[in-house]
């Protein structure tokens, strides 16, 4: 199973496009990782679904000026306009939300990820069904794993913000409380 | 509008009728408390608790979703003795706050809200500078023809060149990390990136050869992204002070953050000077003695009204300033202030306001501005988000009195908090100019302003 996430990401970053493209020519190759129905199927890779296009917009743009470095986001957002990256965060965020992780869930761990997500107010700035709000992004039906690394990293400093609102509020959650929290908002509904 | 109160909010109307009492009684700051929590230029009108859409971020923001309890069952029923217990679970108001971020692109000279910026009578505002995305910290060279403008959540500084009577934008060192504080000497910028302190000598004679490489003289500093961008000023004993902040939102930390810094100017000699702060984004010094003066941001998510920024003053080296365990000089920490006394600590001089961002200060040194503004204090106050009705967006005068305390708050400029609870504007840093006007760094313009006075010509706009 891992083998085949593996090579299905492998697969996709085949298909990057070379820099300066238009939308139209790049966005193809965005939704062969991303996915094109908004849920992405490759490990690591978040989906985009239903983003907020503000999010959208400042992540873009903080790719290309490398403020963010995630490889190939860097390459694919070179040398876009302001412009394009607002078309892109509006394509973006108007393809369907991601679904919740399907099949039984461990009710236990789903209660302690809910929880954790009021014990650290998650829902005050990422809304109550955690579908985000305008530069807070959607979390909700997110990949575990991608929610996994992205916490971790805002814990490590490895994840850059375009403010420090994260960095603020993850150094009293543990690593433990981190996978409750991921496996939590990979499976609520919004 | 009526709305349920919910166990949160009589907390926090609970806490704040604590501190009040506990503010009344403490006799040096009761008299600017209300000053700080309500300056004549407040707005009166509902708030709007939604966050603030920002006036260009490209795109316009999609409106926020409608907020709907979310399906699980309620907390107390999850997990017995939780530390949910007393919190309030999708409280609607709460869930509306969010951080308030710059857009990341300039606003356009021609779409600068300048008139929607109220000066105090007497005073004009005006644009000094436009299309410096994210402007923060000010610095400036010898003669004051050169303006060095530092960034926190991108990666450039800035110099505005006056030259023949034009002002010229250009970039003066890129690639940097999160280079938010600036300072000039002698001919040299000094840079403080996030972990790291930087100088680029001979500043001036290269600013038309594109940006420059700055050398690192103080590596290896904590890479905390939280409250790790720095203020960088230059002391009048020629040495370089900056901070590290709490490496997060209320923590326990090490002896390496919540503190104040100095170094001798080649990078040596670095020493701890102060500590228990929290994240100071503003200091300067009293011309009158030289004591060093510097804003501390209060903590989030403890009330909506409290903690207060701080306005603090070092008479003597290696004071304790609380942080995190006493707040305001009178409010001892809900989690990590037992065990501790706040009469421990050196109390603030001035409240700022709740969740205010006062950040960057100055003391008024020039001869343009009245008299009475001589050697006071002039703050630019960022503004709040972890607040459902905003605060601050404005910049104040804070009165100094002859023995170093601090007397009322009075607004000086006003407007880039709008009565519909929305900036349109944040100012960020301030700088006296030589002939006596005040430059205001704006992040969320991308702007600088200048401020004015001419006693003949008295319409405030």
């Amino acid at each position: 199973m891992r083998l085949i996430a593996v090579a299905l990401t492998a697969l996709c970053w085949a298909v990057l496009p070379a820099a300066a493209q238009s939308v139209a020519e790049r966005l193809p190759a965005c939704l062969a990782c991303h996915g094109e129905n908004g849920q992405s199927q490759n490990t690591g890779v978040p989906s985009l679904g239903a983003q907020q296009s503000y999010y959208v917009t400042i992540q873009l743009l903080m790719f290309r000026d490398h403020l963010r470095i995630a490889d190939p986001m860097n390459d694919m957002a070179k040398g876009l306009s302001d412009d394009e990256l607002t078309k892109f965060a509006d394509i973006i965020s108007k393809l369907p939300a991601p679904q919740p992780v399907a099949g039984p869930v461990d009710d236990a761990r789903m209660a302690r990820g809910r929880a954790l997500v009021e014990e650290n107010r998650c829902n005050f700035c990422h809304t109550a069904t955690l579908v985000g709000q305008q530069n807070v992004p959607r979390i909700a039906g997110q990949r575990e794993e991608y929610l996994v690394k992205a916490l971790r990293g805002y814990k490590d400093n490895s994840r850059r913000g375009y403010d420090s609102s994260m960095a603020d509020v993850v150094p009293p959650i543990t690593d433990e409380e981190i996978l409750d929290l991921a496996y939590y908002i990979a499976r609520v509904k919004s | 509008m009526l709305r349920r109160v919910s166990r949160g909010t009589l907390l926090a109307a609970t806490l704040t009728l604590l501190a009040s009492t506990a503010i009344a009684q403490q006799q040096d700051n009761s008299a600017q408390a209300p000053a700080a929590s309500a300056p004549a230029a407040a707005p009166a009108a509902e708030p709007t608790p939604a966050p603030a859409p920002a006036p260009i971020p490209v795109a316009a923001p999609a409106p926020a979703p409608p907020t709907t309890a979310a399906a699980a069952p309620p907390a107390d029923k999850l997990l017995p003795g939780s530390p949910l217990f007393d919190r309030p679970a999708n409280n609607d108001a709460a869930s509306k706050l969010a951080p308030v971020p710059p857009p990341p692109v300039a606003v356009a000279a021609d779409k600068l809200p300048i008139d929607k910026l109220k000066a105090a009578k007497g005073f004009k505002i005006e644009v000094y500078a436009s299309g410096i995305a994210d402007a923060r910290s000010l610095a400036q060279n010898d003669d004051g023809s050169v303006i060095f403008v530092g960034n926190r959540v991108r990666d450039k500084v800035y110099a505005i060149v006056n030259k023949r009577g034009k002002r010229e934008i250009k970039v003066v060192a890129q690639g940097l990390y999160r280079p938010n504080g600036v300072a000039f000497k002698n001919g040299t910028l000094y840079i403080a990136e996030l972990y790291q302190i930087d100088k680029i000598d001979n500043v001036l004679a290269n600013l038309d050869k594109g940006p420059q490489k700055p050398t690192v003289i103080i590596p290896g500093l904590p890479k905390d992204e939280a409250h790790g961008w720095k203020y960088l000023a230059i002391g009048p004993d020629n040495k370089l002070y900056f901070e590290v902040g709490q490496p997060g939102n209320n923590v326990l930390h090490d002896k390496d953050h919540g503190i104040l810094h100095r170094a001798n100017l080649d990078g040596s000699g670095l020493e701890t000077i102060a500590t228990g702060i929290r994240n100071t984004v503003g200091f300067d010094w009293n011309p009158r003695n030289h004591e060093l003066y510097f804003t501390d941001n209060g903590r989030d998510w403890m009330s909506e009204d409290l903690p207060n920024d701080e306005l603090n003053r070092i008479t003597k080296l290696g004071e304790d300033f609380g942080e995190p365990y006493c707040h305001q000089g009178n409010i001892p920490d809900p989690t990590f202030g037992w065990g501790h006394d706040c009469k421990d600590y050196v109390p603030p001089i001035a409240l700022m306001g709740p969740h205010a961002a006062a950040l960057g200060m100055k003391f008024y040194t020039g001869s343009m501005f009245p008299a009475r503004y001589r050697e006071n204090i002039i703050v630019a106050r960022h503004g709040s988000w972890n607040k459902t009705k905003k605060f601050g967006g404005d910049v104040v005068m804070v009165q100094i009195n002859k023995d170093g305390s601090a007397g009322a708050i009075e607004p000086l400029v006003t407007g880039f908090l709008q009565p519909d609870n929305n900036y349109i504007g944040r100012a960020v840093d301030v700088m006296v100019m030589k002939d006596g006007s005040l430059l205001i760094s704006d992040d969320w313009n991308g702007a600088v302003w200048r401020l004015s006075y001419d006693s003949a010509h008295t319409a405030s706009r």
